[in-house]
């Protein structure tokens, strides 16, 4: 673990570190230190519970599997010494909800603390798994957070986790690749898949971006992107439209890229996925904001070929989705919650915290740190000197409002590459492999007792 | 080589001494496609993380990096690899140990000694090896986790204790390797029943057992869906599921792709076993050979 | 026998028991009866999953059988220069942990970067293509072949072994052929190991796993989460919270393969007593 963050630390080079350390100098005033903001009232007796939890201290297990989690860790434990916090690398989000959807269900094994996506939070709050937060008070620290990430971790009257870090989509191209066959940065998708043809048609082994039909998660976000809002969740009732308009508009704008098969068929992050994006056989990538750091490390040969644009429009209004991100929780089976919550307080909300998160190269959720001067002003020598966080901040403040996960979306995503990725494999209308995952959710949510509204 | 297999060899050699050169042209084929992954595997643990992508796979890339590999594969993540290693040792040792034992005892009890039933006891043993395994594993699982037995080591060793298929091997085999009148001589000189089985019928049983104790090594080394369900804390990991985390460490937010230690780490995970499979190979020749004449 | 009873027989009993229940997110734990089964004998996913396993038997198991009875019977002919080279040679891929099998054979398999993409490149055209829709089902039956080959052939050569050499001999002056030898006499000898070794395969077939859910990450959308039933009760359970349908499927696929194996057995010793 700790090699791990040492890499990744590495790669992202000094000049992160160093933007790190200017912040800290800069907002280590306390402006946005929780301990600080307690104002009186409920809140503040709740502070000193936790504040009093801190200096009696005691053990915790985290689990997670963010690379800088060892080194944040360690700098809580040199300032809490009473604390003694167990790190668990759960490896990814996919074993990581296994885990601990199996810890919970076995009843012992559930960790204090641990990380879970924000797609993932519903699946976890909705058996009582997690603890509510408000009864620490924690509504208090809305404002430290951006409103997509807040609203992803704040629903069904209770707040059950701090934002980590957030994922605004962006488009991510390689300038090179757009130079060398003329293409302009698609500012709509209607360009977009133009560019996908100018591309294919070149004959060579070049391709607008991947998409293989297995990852879910860009799935939605895409839906997200375009407006779309199939899930909506009411307590134990659930409508699932994935014919809205908005998902229908992304079907219909992707459904061409399928059709003439101008998609690369490279499963995101394998071997050949980072080759390809390290010599430009992919030559865009509408991802999360967090994906230069992901580019740095572990696409070398890219450098000073890529950029970052705002996310393509339907309409010329800016609009973007979350893609990835995550929080971290408290459990409502954790024996020592007040320590657990003043855990994460520190660890999601404290700049001494999210100072080594940024040096790792992570995308923030909070407000102050997107809006410090410092971090805008970055140039990415990878990108070629670009500013690459004024675009991403930028994201940050389009993402569409309104947008919820259902609440077994771990096993819906399961099932999106058997049913919207069956119409990749055949070339089909995207829609119907939408109608398929619809079915089968229906099917699935109702066998565990909601009711479905399609 | 010769001393692996000295009744083979000393065959008579008289009935068909001759050579055929198409039949070892059609061996050199299957032995190829045999060693075709392995060579693979072992030319790109050679590799850096860069040319493992870029070079031709069966041939070395431009640097030769596997001292490199090895030292990063064992310090990587503070030398978890090695806490691996470690862990599978003790369910090998655990698990395949206790299940040799469990299935010698119970394989020569049955062999040996008449008792009502005998026949229904065998059919449940071939109807156990029937029984898919993986299908016990999910109601194995919630039972395991009712006790409290999940990630914990318990929850590897346990079930690996159980091999049907090592008793049902020592069952036949004792019946013909341990002659029923030897047993009746030592008693007959008073010796217990224990002492017997110690004296007499251990030695006679080796070769059985040492297969039987073979399989089970490779059974747990290569065990993957058990502990898959079973454990979350990577500390406890096999190398098997360790390998399969790291090569699904490339996936998602915190990506930290390493496929070039997969390999390698894959290459260290197979040394032992074959090294392991050379020794005892004198063994499994003529241990295998009993269980699968009867029938 | 305790042991016995705590890995075997109680988790039995206890997916019996899980499948006559239904647990939901919303609604708790009640008893449905045959409710489940019922839904698993209508289910198409699960059908799917297995007539997929059938037809994989079909075609790997004979293949893999007949290619270790070759390699056994060349091996035993004694007309081999370095017989046990070839012997443990083709063992040792069975010595290979199935998860490092599948990630080796997986980069192999790369159109881009494995050796199928080199050969490609060298022939100009796209003369491999392992990972596609048409050939993922022999990809993995290759990769098992190349498990199991080797032990199955061990498993017949030690039945070969066991052949007294005074047959041989006798048959020899007889002037039988090579051929006539291996019809007459070690065919016949095979039959035990024969019989063992296509349970074990069957067997084997049924519970594919491993190799389909690792080369997942590699072709997510053509490898589904009920391609195996194996595969199907795992994600059930462990993705889709859905435990006593899990167990449902784990019964019913316990109980074909049983059958299965079981008449195999039967017609293999009673073919062996005519």
């Amino acid at each position: 673990m700790t090699t791990r963050h040492h890499r990744r630390a590495m790669a992202t080079g000094a000049a992160v570190v160093g933007l790190a350390l200017t912040l800290a100098a800069c907002s280590g005033d306390a402006e946005t230190t929780p301990e600080s903001t307690g104002n009186g009232g409920e809140g503040a007796e709740t502070n000193d519970a936790l504040d009093a939890a801190l200096e009696r201290g005691g053990d915790l297990t985290y689990w997670t599997w963010t690379p800088s989690a060892e080194a944040q860790v360690e700098a809580f434990m040199d300032a809490y010494p009473n604390v003694n916090v167990e790190v668990v690398d759960t490896g990814g989000a996919a074993d990581n909800n296994l885990d601990l959807q199996n810890a919970i269900s076995a009843g012992s094994g559930v960790p204090d603390v641990v990380q879970v996506e924000y797609q993932a939070l519903p699946q976890f709050v909705l058996p009582g798994a997690l603890l509510d937060l408000s009864e620490y008070g924690f509504g208090e620290y809305e404002s430290l957070y951006t409103p997509s990430t807040w609203g992803a971790v704040s629903f069904s009257e209770g707040i059950w986790g701090l934002p980590q870090d957030s994922g605004p989509m962006a488009l991510f191209y390689n300038k090179r690749v757009f130079d060398e066959y003329g293409i302009e940065v698609p500012a709509t998708w209607d360009e977009f898949v133009e560019a996908g043809r100018t591309l294919r048609e070149s004959g060579d082994d070049v391709w607008i971006t991947n998409d293989y039909g297995g990852d879910a998660g860009f799935g939605t976000s895409m839906m997200w992107q375009a407006g779309g809002l199939p899930f909506q969740i009411d307590g134990e009732n659930v409508t699932i439209d994935l014919q809205d308009e908005g998902t229908t508009r992304w079907a219909e704008t992707w459904n061409p890229l399928i059709e003439e098969d101008l998609l690369a068929d490279i499963p995101g992050w394998s071997d050949e996925w980072f080759t390809a994006l390290s010599d430009g056989t992919i030559a865009s990538l509408p991802i999360g904001a967090w994906m230069p750091g992901v580019l740095e490390s572990s696409a070398p040969g890219g450098a000073g070929d890529w950029a970052v644009a705002p996310m393509p429009t339907y309409d010329g209004e800016p609009a973007t989705a979350e893609n990835g991100g995550s929080s971290q929780a408290v459990t409502a089976q954790s024996e020592d919650p007040e320590l657990a919550a003043a855990f994460l307080r520190w660890l999601n909300a404290s700049d001494e915290s999210v100072e080594v998160f940024l040096a790792s190269g992570g995308f923030p959720a909070t407000v102050a740190d997107l809006e410090s001067e410092e971090f805008q002003a970055y140039e990415s020598e990878y990108f070629g000197g670009q500013r690459i966080n004024e675009v991403l901040v930028d994201a940050t403040n389009s993402v569409l409002p309104g947008w919820q996960y259902l609440p077994w979306q771990a096993y819906a995503n399961s099932i999106y590459p058997d049913t919207v990725g069956q119409a990749y494999l055949s070339g089909a209308d995207l829609n119907e492999g939408l109608l398929n995952w619809q079915d089968q959710n229906i099917q699935y949510g109702s066998d565990q007792g909601f009711t479905v509204n399609p | 080589m010769k001393r692996a297999a000295p009744a083979f060899d000393r065959s008579p050699s008289a009935l068909r001494p001759r050579r055929s050169i198409p039949l070892g042209i059609v061996m050199a084929v299957f032995l190829i496609y045999a060693f075709l992954p392995l060579v693979w595997l072992l030319i790109n643990a050679t590799k850096t993380q860069g040319d493992i992508s870029t070079t031709f796979g069966l041939w070395f890339g431009s640097e030769f990096a596997l001292w490199d590999n090895i030292v990063e594969t064992l310090t990587y993540g503070d030398g978890i690899f090695l806490t691996w290693l470690a862990n599978t040792m003790i369910y090998v040792i655990a698990g395949a140990g206790g299940a040799t034992l469990l299935a010698t005892l119970a394989g020569y009890g049955l062999a040996k000694y008449s008792f009502p039933g005998k026949r229904a006891v065998f059919a449940i043993v071939l109807g156990a090896i029937a029984v898919p395994g993986t299908a016990l594993a999910v109601p194995t699982f919630l039972m395991f986790s009712q006790l409290g037995l999940t990630n914990t080591m318990w929850a590897i060793i346990i079930p690996s204790l159980i091999s049907p298929f090592g008793l049902y091997l020592i069952w036949v085999y004792a019946v013909d390797a341990v002659p029923t009148e030897l047993l009746e001589a030592a008693r007959v000189d008073g010796a217990g029943e224990f002492r017997t089985f110690f004296t007499v019928a251990l030695r006679l049983l080796a070769p059985g057992i040492v297969t039987v104790a073979l399989f089970a090594i490779v059974a747990t080394w290569n065990n993957y869906f058990l502990p898959l369900i079973m454990l979350n804390d990577p500390q406890l990991f096999p190398l098997t599921i360790g390998l399969q985390q790291w090569n699904l460490q490339a996936t998602g937010v915190g990506s930290d792709p390493i496929f070039h230690l997969v390999i390698t780490g894959s290459l260290l995970t197979i040394i032992p076993i074959v090294i392991a499979f050379l020794l005892l190979q004198r063994f499994w020749q003529s241990g295998l050979s009993a269980g699968s004449v009867k029938q | 026998m305790v042991v016995f009873a705590l890995t075997f027989i109680a988790p039995l009993v206890y997916s019996v028991y899980l499948s006559l229940f239904r647990d939901q997110l919303v609604g708790g734990n009640v008893f449905v009866g045959l409710d489940n089964y019922a839904q698993a004998f209508a289910d198409e996913k699960l059908l799917e999953g297995a007539l997929r396993v059938g037809a994989f038997l079909a075609v790997q198991v004979p293949i893999m059988l007949v290619l270790a009875l070759i390699a056994a019977l060349a091996i035993d002919s004694k007309r081999l220069a370095g017989s046990s080279l070839f012997r443990i040679g083709l063992f040792l891929p069975y010595a290979v942990p199935g998860v490092v099998a599948v990630l080796m054979w997986g980069f192999i398999y790369s159109e881009r970067l494995g050796l199928a993409g080199d050969v490609n490149d060298t022939v100009g055209f796209d003369l491999m293509t392992p990972l596609s829709g048409d050939w993922i089902l022999f990809a993995i039956g290759n990769i098992v072949t190349w498990e199991f080959m080797g032990y199955n052939m061990l498993i017949f050569y030690s039945a070969l072994r066991a052949v007294s050499h005074d047959v041989y001999e006798a048959a020899a002056i007889d002037g039988a052929g090579q051929f006539r030898i291996i019809w007459n006499i070690k065919l016949p000898a095979l039959r035990g190991a024969l019989v063992i070794a296509t349970i074990f395969s069957i067997i084997g077939s049924f519970q594919l796993f491993n190799e389909p859910n690792i080369l997942k990450s590699l072709v997510p959308t053509l490898i589904t989460t009920f391609y195996t039933p194996n595969m199907y009760a795992y994600n059930l359970s462990f993705v889709g919270q859905q435990v006593n349908y899990a167990a449902t499927v784990a019964i019913i696929m316990g109980v074909i393969t049983a059958v299965i194996a079981y008449v195999v057995q039967l017609r293999g010793t009673r073919g062996g007593a005519r």
